[in-house]
């Protein structure tokens, strides 16, 4: 498939439309003035791929029932997800503009109950995978075709759920299931390697019995093959381990512990949107 | 005499011939819980999670979200205390139809002591929203309950136990979710009980109508939501209550009805239950005995909050 016309186009598209959803992050947490900046920036590209290509679902009937499934392991990264549903219509795009405030179905972590196109409730880290499992194995019970994506954090990596989690999927042969590990090196206190190593993560997702990809989390090309790829593993799970880049995309805020739960302020969204080649509204 | 955990075996099992989305899962306990039963007959829909409660609770939430029916089941401690987080963020924020089913509340789980017996589970899982807490009396209500919390859609919480327990309802009762049932009449004092300590009240309501006191004995299978007309009622026409569970006094139906009586209609009170403290090894009986859950204990309390009412 590489090199194909075709793909090339496709791979132009969901770059550029990446970068659209960058710019929609840095103005969503910008006009909350509340959020979790860095780890949505390294996980954007991974959801891109996922809402513009790899995955079924329909954002006019977000319950269709042959739909693929995707949680948001790390709920911090809700704007993420958010500005991707919004543009891919699950709701309108003003409703960002209320993220975090009272009232808004836009809560600060994923809410089933209230946004369209979010399947689970998360933001305690650590029980995406889990609810993901069980997702997985009810469809396969059903006998549906449909694909489950949980992505995770590597600091999320550091609950122990995650592996009893991990351990469950490859016992029960989950292969419906794909878990992203966004692997930003950096968490709230540092990096990750310093507060509490989970390296070598590939290994370890090995040593639990799952099929494992390591990709650069950002390079479109890789993310899709991953995916694709990932579709055809039997009786395995997949671990796509991404290396990312926590604040991709913005250089102001990118390798930056600092930024992982602050929202730029006025300066900040200028050189922002300078950065993701926009001008300022 | 019936273990309510036999009840719960059964009728999950019976359950899941009706219910084709019913899916169970066990944390190694499966023997012990009575899921065995669901497993054997309906291998495909069983899942054994190994001794991982919170991945256990994860993954029935998940289960959930794909349109099961998910039953819950482990020993009370590891199911409301091991995964309380889960079942808070999993379950119970988003309201996920999934039933918590454990087995082994309370301290006549006996020899294995303080650190299997759970004695704060009622209050743990009271407090968490949308969730319903039911702490069956015997087997025939347990029976009533779970096919209850299987029709309802939403979070429940159903405590068994681990002994065979007497019958304090007929076969056939029709259970009710969320209210409560007068078992014995009476004008003097009520008892207001739940789980094990339904039958005991009974004994007690006996022994007291000799000595010409007339306790009325109401039982709470539904803790949460609350039956509030029947505990006001009681408050009301008798005017001194004595709650009893085989819990700690600490927020669970004793706390329930303080709460609600507090602000409703105050009377004398007495919980009985366990005073803040973890159980420990020794054999049912003695331990219903060592902590004060006998009838003659609940007889103790009736006169004590008679005399309060009259002095």
């Amino acid at each position: 498939m590489k090199g194909t016309v075709l793909e090339k186009e496709k791979i132009e598209f969901l770059e550029e439309k990446a970068r659209t959803l960058r710019v929609s992050i840095v103005k969503t947490l910008h006009k909350s003035q509340s959020g979790h900046t860095g780890g949505s920036l390294s996980a954007i590209d991974m959801i891109t791929a996922l809402y513009f290509h790899v995955m079924r679902h329909d954002p006019e009937n977000p319950q269709w029932e042959e739909r693929d499934r995707f949680i948001l392991s790390k709920g911090h990264a809700a704007p993420a997800q958010y500005v991707a549903l919004a543009e891919a219509g699950y709701f309108p795009k003003e409703d960002l503009m209320m993220l975090r405030r009272l009232g808004s179905h836009l809560q600060g972590h994923p809410d089933s109950k209230g946004t369209p196109g979010v399947e689970v409730c998360t933001g305690s880290l650590g029980q995406g995978l889990s609810m993901a499992n069980g997702m997985a194995l009810g469809l396969r019970l059903d006998k549906r075709n449909s694909r489950v994506y949980a992505l995770l954090g590597d600091g999320e990596l550091q609950e122990g759920q995650v592996w009893e989690a991990a351990m469950a999927s490859a016992h029960y042969r989950i292969d419906n299931l794909c878990a992203l590990v966004d692997a930003n090196a950096l968490q709230i206190d540092g990096e990750v390697e310093r507060v509490m190593n989970v390296g070598p993560i590939g290994d370890k997702f090995k040593a639990f019995g799952w099929n494992v990809t390591e990709i650069d989390g950002h390079d479109m090309e890789e993310i899709i093959k991953a995916l694709e790829s990932a579709k055809l593993v039997k009786e395995k799970p997949t671990a796509i381990v991404a290396r990312t880049v926590k604040g991709k995309g913005i250089p102001r805020f990118e390798h930056k512990a600092s930024y992982h739960g602050v929202a730029p302020n006025d300066e900040e969204l200028s050189e922002a949107l300078l950065c993701l080649g926009c001008i300022e509204d | 005499m019936k273990a309510t955990r036999d009840a719960y075996g059964e009728i999950l099992a019976e359950l899941g011939a009706t219910y084709r989305d019913v899916v169970v899962l066990d944390a190694d306990l499966s023997g012990s819980t009575k899921t065995a039963v669901f497993a054997k007959k309906f291998p495909d829909r069983f899942f054994n999670m190994g001794i991982a409660e919170a991945n256990m609770v994860g993954t029935a939430a998940g289960l959930a979200a794909a349109g099961k029916i998910p039953f819950v089941s482990t020993f009370a401690i590891f199911a409301a205390g091991r995964a309380w987080e889960q079942i808070r963020q999993s379950v119970a924020y988003p309201k996920a139809n999934v039933k918590i089913v454990p087995t082994h509340g309370g301290v006549t789980v006996g020899e294995d002591g303080g650190s299997h017996q759970s004695v704060e589970d009622i209050a743990i899982m009271r407090a968490i929203p949308n969730m319903t807490v039911i702490v069956p009396a015997d087997a025939v209500e347990t029976r009533g309950a779970v096919a209850a919390a299987t029709a309802h859609k939403g979070p429940f919480y159903i405590r068994l136990g681990r002994n065979k327990v007497p019958a304090v309802f007929e076969e056939g009762h029709e259970f009710v979710l969320g209210k409560g049932t007068e078992l014995s009449p009476g004008t003097d004092m009520t008892f207001i009980t739940t789980g094990i300590m339904t039958a005991q009240a009974l004994r007690a309501a006996v022994a007291l109508g000799k000595e010409g006191i007339s306790a009325r004995v109401v039982h709470i299978g539904t803790i949460k939501p609350l039956d509030q007309e029947i505990v006001v009622k009681a408050a009301r026409e008798t005017g001194a209550i004595v709650t009893a569970e085989e819990h700690s006094v600490i927020g669970g139906l004793g706390s329930a009805v303080s709460e609600l009586l507090g602000e409703t209609k105050p009377v004398p009170m007495k919980r009985v239950g366990i005073h803040d403290r973890f159980g420990t090894s020794g054999k049912a009986e003695e331990l219903i005995k060592y902590f004060g859950l006998t009838p003659d204990d609940l007889v103790e309390a009736a006169r004590e909050v008679m005399e309060r009412k009259l002095g």
